[in-house]
């Protein structure tokens, strides 16, 4: 690690300003630290959001919209998104109990990992990402592998998630990080089916058009039959080549059909 | 009614309340006043010629003390190989230099170049930064059957190839062999890989160094199974430092299952700079360094025939397998391949013809070397799946063919150099049998099935040599140093004792287990008794722990020298007792006069031999204690047949482990608990190599699988709950306590039935038939073997 500065900000308008003065957010840690003890970042100063009561919680808006402020753990996801169960399920199932007690929504939707669960999640749910500057709609904010909407020094403040009649989230580990190999969030609303993919594609997490559109009309396992993903920009290494990725694409959204709630 | 104490009681282990409650003394626990740090700049390719080296900018940067280069140990000798294997054409293997910092070339990733001394950890980093090495990329070996290609490029330009020794095992057998098999009515053909593992103890290798100007004595602190080894390798071999003046200490050793054997240059090292500073040095591995310079292992290519003659007796068996030896050897590394594998290929079987080739091959990639079972998993797991192999192409049920084929008289001669003392393999089959509840198998498939799964069941035997010694033997096979063992026995004045062993405990329990046994002999508390383990200054000598050795040849030693104890104590109580000493007994820590009610007790006959006021100083020398050292006449032979389950979702490839079961003959047993701890963790290992782990380099010699991301370690949720007897016992018959070692068994007997177990699942169902599938049997690889 090389030598950095720390601010721990108790408020929203405090840590903008720490960020706006050249700092990075640092939320739990759960990427950034690893990022950090392997010198391939150099970040002067880092600007802690863990003290800043605002960014945290869990509450229902207006709407019926589980809103989950940027700095809430993924282990109060887990606990407290009970009105909307796919969504708690995905963060109850994120790493590992150290990691849920540390790794925040916010922070894993700004990292983007194409292999993170959280992108499913939003992207599958139609969610609105709240920054300290706008309001960005999942489909508009998930850019590719790392890379979003946000500018730089852009705070995720809160997620707004709809919640959809029935949704589920399949998870197929890859054996070693116990990230997703491929995994597949599927949300069925009043207007239609959100399918949405992650693990699997080089350009990070995408909506399968066909399935949507297969399930919108027939939201049963049987309307997949015969649906095939296309294995050409697949995520292809050590835990499986391309072919192998795309059945499972087939496989997780039909399990996931199978399975909402 | 189960004892609690002594021999055969589940004593709980000692060891593990410092262990879990954080209060156990680690080499990176260990900081000495003064003390800098060291960093090494590792290579990040995989073979490259090395022109030079510029420190300039680094040594000018902020708490920098020294930087040293390959130049700085041209003069000091070269990291030692402690085997020394004879070809078949009666020639000596290929010994290449291992320098302590690379010099002139780079051979792998991961290869230390330079070493940063500075004050603090995060300094050395910084200026490791600024260090520029000046090198041109080679192309790099990587595969085995490449690099012993005639136009390959050379790991060591000084040697002839790649070819470290092509060996044959038996040499003689080899005509017999060829003919067995050609005259053979089915000859069952299996190619395979042994997957290449890395190791992964919990505590990555730390090295301490310490100098003391004043008596010249050198101290290193390490990460290490066998302090004595590493004092002989690296005092006489490398730095040049007489016994005397060096002392070697491995404190607490948080796991090593092999790897922390080998005499690592990061030993040599900062040994050699607390000289050259006057300061001590200190190095921990991270784990990104341990994946890149721990030594591996596993990593064979092997073609196996297994010949059956039209009864199905196995008549032949003939392998030829690469071993890959990475870029140097490591101090056991030409043995694996060889003594500890060639010897097993007899496996349970009485097949009166094998004939095993080995060829060792230098490759650009980190040294490999032993891993919990060496050599024996390698052995066990081509056997074992090429004869479940022949029983599917045969049509035959795999356990009959396995019992039709055992051997079943003792001691039995193999064709392969070694004599199996004991053993009983229809009694662990039958035992397994009953066990793994192989009755209620056909119903759980049905439920299996019930859900879209399939289920297989595998079974697998094993058979190893352990209490790896004797030392005429072993002399014999290449071994440059004996290998027995020693023990001090320390009787103090009140009557405690302190136990000072050669072996060194760093998971298996000996603080645990080998107080059980002098209990047992002299009859006072197990708390009366104290292990005394990894620091030469403490321990008369020892070759430590590998090879499930400890306490059949450790604990062998220990049980010589508390004899010797007991009857010098006898004397003195026959003194005490104005008896004669042939009349005296010890029972229950009491020393009594055979038919008479006459009686002392252990506390008052230790008291007199170290305050003799009423003592036979004529006749004997005051104090109590003794050493002994140990060198059994033949290596044990523990034994034992495994049966796993599992349940494959055939839309995914994942496969779950479902029941484990292994039934075990491991001689005598001084503390089941601790042996059935043994056999779990490794077979845990053994579901890692099988399901999960796999070192992988790419063409240019990347480690692809270079942190936790990408190599998978099983955890928890990975394995199931097993189901473990050792009731089977056929004692060792040339040790005093006829034990024959536990500590690896796991990893070697659980890989096979694995494999075969989800290659009997796939074959149950109605798609594609599968022969085999290579370690690990991830998800994508069950998957794509089934389309
Ligand atoms: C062992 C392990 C297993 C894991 N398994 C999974 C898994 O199965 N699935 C999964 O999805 N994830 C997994 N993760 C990742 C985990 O979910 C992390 O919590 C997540 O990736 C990052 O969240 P964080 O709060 O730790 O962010 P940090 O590490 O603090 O930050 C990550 C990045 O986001 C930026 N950032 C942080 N917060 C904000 C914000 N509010 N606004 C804008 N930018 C911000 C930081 O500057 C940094 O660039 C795992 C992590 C570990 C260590």
């Amino acid at each position: 690690m090389y030598a950095f500065e720390i601010e721990r900000p108790t408020t929203l308008d405090a840590a903008k300003a720490a960020i706006a003065d050249g700092g990075q957010a640092l939320s739990g840690g759960q990427t950034l630290i690893p990022t950090l003890k392997a010198r391939l970042a150099m970040p002067e100063k880092l600007v802690s959001l863990h003290s800043i009561a605002e960014l945290k919680g869990v509450s229902t808006d207006g709407e019926g919209r589980i809103c989950i402020k940027g700095a809430t753990v993924h282990r109060t996801v887990g606990d407290e998104a009970g009105a909307y169960p796919a969504l708690a399920s995905v963060a109850a199932r994120i790493g590992d109990p150290a990691v849920r007690n540390r790794g925040t929504i916010g922070g894993s939707l700004a990292n983007n990992d194409p292999s993170a669960c959280y992108p499913a999640a939003a992207l599958g749910s139609g969610a609105t990402i709240c920054t300290d500057r706008r309001e960005i709609a999942a489909d508009d904010y998930f850019k590719g592998m790392f890379t979003t909407a946000l500018a730089e020094g852009e705070i995720v403040t809160e997620v707004k998630f709809p919640v959809p009649e029935v949704a589920a989230y399949e998870k197929f580990i890859q054996p070693a990080s116990r990230f997703p190999l491929v995994a597949v969030f599927v949300a069925k609303f009043a207007d239609g089916v959100r399918v949405a993919i992650t693990g699997a594609s080089e350009t990070g997490v995408f909506r399968w058009a066909e399935a949507e559109k297969a399930l919108s009309d027939n939201f049963t396992p049987e309307a997949l039959e015969g649906l095939k993903m296309d294995p050409d920009h697949m995520i292809a290494d050590l835990h499986g080549d391309k072919a192998y990725r795309a059945h499972l694409c087939a496989v997780m959204t039909k399990r996931a059909v199978k399975n909402a709630k | 009614m189960p004892k609690d104490s002594g021999i055969g009681a589940s004593s709980k282990r000692r060891e593990d309340v410092r262990f879990l409650t954080g209060s156990g003394n680690y080499t990176d626990d260990i900081n000495i006043y003064g003390q800098l740090y060291v960093h090494f700049l590792r290579a990040d390719v995989a073979h490259a010629k090395l022109n030079g080296v510029d420190t300039k900018d680094a040594e000018a940067m902020p708490g920098v003390v020294r930087i040293f280069t390959g130049a700085d140990f041209e003069a000091v000798g070269s990291i030692p190989c402690g085997w020394l294997i004879t070809d078949r054409h009666g020639d000596p293997m290929q010994e290449p230099r291992h320098p302590v910092l690379a010099h002139g070339k780079i051979r792998h990733v991961g290869e230390p170049i330079c070493a940063v001394v500075a004050e603090t950890r995060e300094q050395a980093r910084d200026a490791a930064e600024a260090i520029v090495l000046d090198y041109e990329t080679l192309p790099a070996v990587i595969n085995m059957k490449d690099a012993v290609k005639a136009d390959a490029p050379k790991v060591h330009d000084e040697l002839t190839g790649n070819l470290c020794y092509d060996w044959g095992f038996v040499e003689d057998n080899k005509g017999a062999v060829d003919e067995a098999i050609k005259g053979a009515a089915h000859v069952t053909t299996l190619e395979l890989v042994n997957n290449r593992l890395v190791a992964n103890p919990m505590e990555p290798r730390v090295a301490v160094g310490e100098y003391n100007r004043s008596d010249d004595m050198h101290t290193l602190h390490t990460t290490s199974q066998n302090p004595h080894v590493i004092r002989l390798l690296m005092g006489a071999f490398v730095l040049g430092i007489p016994e005397h003046k060096l002392r070697v200490v491995a404190p607490d050793v948080g796991g090593g299952f092999g790897t922390k054997i080998f005499h690592y240059q990061e030993e040599a090292f900062v040994t050699f700079a607390a000289k050259a500073l006057n300061r001590p040095v200190k190095w921990t591995s991270t784990r990104s360094e341990a994946f890149m310079s721990d030594a591996h292992g596993r990593d064979h290519v092997t073609k196996i025939e297994l010949a059956l003659d039209a009864e199905n007796n196995f008549v032949a068996v003939r392998t030829e397998t690469y071993a890959n030896m990475g870029a140097y050897l490591s101090t056991f590394a030409p043995s694996v391949p060889t003594w500890l594998h060639g010897t097993l290929m007899a496996g349970n079987y009485k097949t009166p013809h094998i004939y095993v080739n080995v060829k060792a091959v230098f490759t650009n990639t980190v040294p490999v070397d032993a891993y919990r079972g060496a050599g024996r998993p390698e052995a066990t797991f081509q056997l074992e799946r090429v004869i479940d192999m022949a029983a599917r192409e045969l049509g035959v049920d795999p356990v009959a063919l396995r019992r039709q084929n055992f051997i079943t008289e003792f001691p039995y001669a193999t064709p392969v150099a070694v004599e199996y003392d004991t053993g009983d393999y229809t009694a662990t089959m039958d035992k397994l049998i009953d066990i793994a509840d192989f009755a209620g198998f056909e119903a759980r498939r049905k439920e299996s099935e019930a859900k879209g799964k399939l289920r297989g069941l595998g079974v697998n035997c094993y058979i190893e040599a352990c209490g790896i010694a004797p030392s005429n033997l072993v002399g014999q096979l290449g071994a440059r140093a004996g290998l027995y063992d020693a023990a001090t026995v320390r009787v103090n004045a009140t009557g405690s004792i302190s136990v000072m062993v050669g072996a060194h405990s760093h998971g298996q329990g000996h603080e645990t287990s080998f107080p059980q046994v002098i209990s047992e002999m002299i009859g006072i508390p197990e708390d009366q008794i104290d292990i005394v383990h990894g620091d030469t200054s403490k321990i008369p000598f020892g070759m430590g722990t590998y090879g499930s050795r400890s306490l059949a040849v450790c604990g062998s030693a220990m049980v010589r020298a508390a004899e010797k104890v007991i009857n010098k104590a006898k004397k003195i109580a026959a003194h005490l007792m104005e008896a004669s000493e042939g009349d005296i007994e010890l029972k229950d820590g009491r020393f009594s006069v055979a038919g008479t009610d006459k009686s002392v007790a252990w506390g008052d006959v230790t008291l007199a031999a170290y305050v003799p006021h009423n003592y036979p100083l004529k006749d004997i020398e005051p104090g109590l204690e003794e050493t002994a050292f140990y060198d059994p006449a033949n290596f044990t032979y523990p034994s034992g047949a495994y049966a796993c389950e599992v349940e494959l979702d055939p839309e995914t490839g994942h496969v779950k482990v479902e029941r484990f079961s292994a039934a075990d003959d491991f001689g005598n047993i001084i503390n089941p608990m601790i042996v059935s701890g043994q056999v779990h963790g490794g077979i845990a290992q053994g579901i890692g190599q099988a399901m999960l782990e796999g070192c992988v380099y790419d063409a240019d010699g990347q480690l692809i699988s270079a942190s936790y991301m990408d190599y998978a370690m099983p955890r928890a949720e990975d394995v199931p709950f097993y189901t473990v007897d050792h009731s089977c016992q056929t004692p060792c018959t040339h040790n005093p306590l006829g034990v024959k070692g536990c500590g690896e068994a796991g990893a070697i007997g659980s890989p096979p039935s694995l494999v075969n177990a989800v290659l009997d699942a796939i074959n149950s169902g109605a798609g594609k038939k599968v022969a085999h599938i290579d370690m690990p049997l991830t998800p994508s690889r069950v998957w794509a073997a089934m389309q």
